[in-house]
This record gives structure tokens, sequence and C-alpha cells, in this order.
């Protein structure tokens, strides 16, 4: 067995070592670490998050992993809302029967369905509790003021998507849900009609407004939360790491 | 690499930035300064206008405002009738015949007659007005609004949902 994992281990180190992956990989072979930290900063993902951590930062405790299954929930809901699109049309006419189409005529249909909108319920919560958590931790405090104000802005955006993907279905819940809601922007003063009308694309819930609340769940909010949270990350490792309070003695 | 020199003298904004009391062209850096940063400000304004303008459509596909309810001889004395479609109640009271707006004041869901209480019911939060549109119970601001009732020359009551009457109007035939 030994010498099976070393042969795996000697010609890993090849590959390693080849002109190709050098050309990705400037860092190269090796395990110091110089070398492990180069591995970081020169990849353009892992570059957002520190090189060395705090064993401590990696225990469940200080943050209860939230964060982390946030991030978890946000790409099973981009993975099967890119799926879904694949069967829905945004309009008057087909909306509401892709959507049944989708739960009892496509296969993986129903699951895919049922999965987006467990998955977006789970992130609303594991939103509200992580924050909470940054609350109650004084995590919020400073060096990592700014970020509390990037998580605030991510909370609007994630309660702006479960908005607006409450219109797709294109259902009788959908419908009124949308009416009730506009109908609460047009409550702000002085400016409230014209949101609403911006909103809507007209002064009634129709296909304007069932158009204009694809694109914004689809396209424009997807891409500011994934900016945002591409920022929110970057900031724990400019901000010293996750906060991780002294243990109690 | 290592091939990559890099020289750091001292401080590395030196240069970069002239003292105020060193600049001879403080006036033109100034003015250019000033120009730049309004041009800036008209274009972010321009652009502002123009989503506006963009995202305000200009060819609506709505219902028309203008609605032919029905002849006076389908409504039976004393009876409300819900229209859903336009989303009106044309009512033939003791005193003649008027029309209510029935999407609710308070969040624009559509309410219901129930005859049964005599009264028009919102689902969504439990407004409820009697058949005058007064609010009896409920989130509802305002009464239901009463809109402008006529007899058309070939005998239809008509309904103008985008006019609301300030004082109660009754056509009678």
């Amino acid at each position: 067995m030994a010498s099976i994992s070393t042969t795996i281990k000697s010609e890993f180190e090849r590959v390693r070592n080849s002109d190709v992956w050098r050309t990705i990989f400037r860092s190269g072979s090796g395990s110091s670490n110089l070398h492990r930290s180069q591995a970081v900063q020169q990849n353009i993902f892992l570059h957002l998050f520190s090189v060395k951590v705090r064993t401590r930062a990696l225990d469940f405790s200080p943050t209860w992993y939230l964060g982390a299954l946030t991030l978890s929930t946000f790409f099973i809901l981009i993975a099967t809302g890119i799926l879904l699109m694949f069967y829905y049309h945004p309009s008057v006419p087909q909306a509401y029967a892709d959507m049944k189409d989708l739960q009892f005529a496509v296969a993986s249909g129903v699951f895919l369905r049922n999965l987006h909108r467990w998955s977006a319920h789970a992130m609303v919560f594991l939103v509200f509790a992580h924050m909470f958590k940054v609350f109650y931790r004084g995590a919020y405090r400073p060096p990592r003021q700014f970020n509390w104000v990037i998580g605030v802005f991510l909370l609007l955006i994630t309660l702006l998507l479960s908005y607006t993907g409450y219109l797709l279905p294109w259902d009788q819940l959908a419908y009124w849900a949308v009416t009730v809601g506009s109908n609460i922007a047009k409550a702000v003063p002085l400016v409230g009609k014209q949101i609403r009308f911006l909103m809507l694309g007209g002064n009634e819930v129709n296909a304007n407004a069932l158009l204009r609340f694809y694109v914004l769940h689809c396209v424009i909010l997807p891409l500011t939360a994934i900016l945002l949270v591409g920022v929110h990350f970057w900031r724990i490792r400019k901000d010293g790491g996750l906060h991780v309070p002294e243990k109690k003695s | 690499m290592s091939d990559v020199k890099t020289q750091v003298a001292g401080n590395p904004l030196a240069g970069a930035i002239p003292d105020d009391n060193e600049c001879s062209d403080c006036g033109r850096r100034d003015l250019l300064a000033k120009l730049g940063v309004g041009s800036l400000i008209v274009a972010a304004a321009g652009a502002g206008l123009f989503a506006y303008e963009f995202f305000s459509p200009n060819v609506l596909f709505e219902a028309p405002p203008i609605v032919k309810a029905g002849k006076p001889d389908q409504f039976p004395a004393n009876s409300v009738t819900l229209d859903p479609q336009s989303g009106i109640y044309l009512i033939n009271g003791s005193k003649g015949f008027y029309a209510l707006g029935a999407i609710c004041t308070h969040l624009g869901c559509l309410t219901a007659w129930k005859p049964d209480l005599d009264l028009i019911a919102c689902p969504c939060h439990g407004s409820r007005f009697n058949r005058e549109g007064i609010k009896v119970a409920g989130p509802a601001p305002q009464p239901l609004p009463w809109m402008k009732v006529w007899l058309s020359d070939d005998g239809y009551l008509m309904v103008d949902r985008s006019t609301t009457l300030k004082a109660p109007e009754y056509v009678k035939v």
C-alpha cells in the first residue's frame, strides 16, 4: 500500500512541476510556508481568504458556520435557478403553465423547484441567524464595521430576491402578494406612485411586472449579490480574520 | 518574479501631488478639476434622467378607464353587483345607480360583496365597508371611491374609473 501512495504522490509532484501546471499555478510544488501562502495569494478565488487562520476560528462555536451555510444555500439557489430557467417563460400565458410543467412533466423538475424554494427559505433564515450571531458576539464592532454594512445590504438583496421570486409562479398567491407589496411601496412619501409605476412597469400587476421581476430575480439581484459576497469575504481577511472571542480560562 | 525590481524611494506619493505652495498654475489646475467634477455631475444626472425615462413605459396595454357596466335592467333593485374584471361595484340603490371602486384602499386587494353581512369585505387584511363605501372595520385608511356613472345614448350604464366623485351622485333611470 505504501508504494502505491508513494507512486501517486510522486506522480502528482511530476504534474505540479510540469510546464503547463506552472503556467496556471505559479507557486509550483513545495510545502514551505511561502509556497503555501503563494498558492492562496496567487489564486483569484482563494486570494479573497486569509493565508492563515487561527484554529479556533475553524471551531463550531465562534460562528456556528452560519455564513458558510448561507453561502451554500446561495450556491444551491444559483444552480437550481439556472436549471429552472431552461423551462420557464416569463410571460403571462406561459408562466403558470411552465411552473406546473416543472412540477409534473419535467424530469426532476419538482425536485429542482422544491430545492430552489426550500433553499430560498433556508437562506432567509440563515441570513437572519448569521446576523444575530454576529450581533450578539459583538463581531460587528471595529474593525469590522464596514463588513457589517455590506452584510445589511446583502440582507436587503436576499429579501428582494425572495420577493421578486415570489411573483414568478404567477398564481393567486404571487399575484396578490405583489399587489400588496407594490402598494406598500406606493406608501413612500412624495415619490411612492412613481416607485410603484417603475416597479411594475405600469399601474397594475401585469406582463410588464412579470418581466421586470424576472430580470431583477435572475440577473440584476444575483449579480449584485455575487459582487457583494465577494467583497464581504475579502473584507474578513482585510479586517483581521473572523472574530474569535478569547477563550475563558 | 525575481527579475521584477521595484524602487520605492521615500514617500511613494512624492511628486504625484504638488504641495499647495509650490504650484505655479494652481488656478488652472483648480479650474480643470472643477470642470471635470462638474461634467461628471452633469453626466450622472443625465444618466439618472435617462434611466427614469427608459424604465417608465410610454405605451401601456391596460384596460381603458371607461367601462360599459350594462343595461340598467340587469341590476335588480337594492342590489350590489361586482364586476371583478373592471374592479367596480354597480349599486342599484333607493336613490338611484352609483358605482364604487372595488379595490381596497388599504393595499389594493379586490374586495367582495357579502350579502349575508350586507357589507363589502376585503379578503387580505379584513377591511369592511358598507354599501356607500364607508369603512366600518379594518385597516383601510379611506372609504371606497365613488366613480362617475352616466347613461349612454344607447342605454348602457357607463362608469369612468379615472374620476373620483367628492360627493355622492346618483343616476336615475
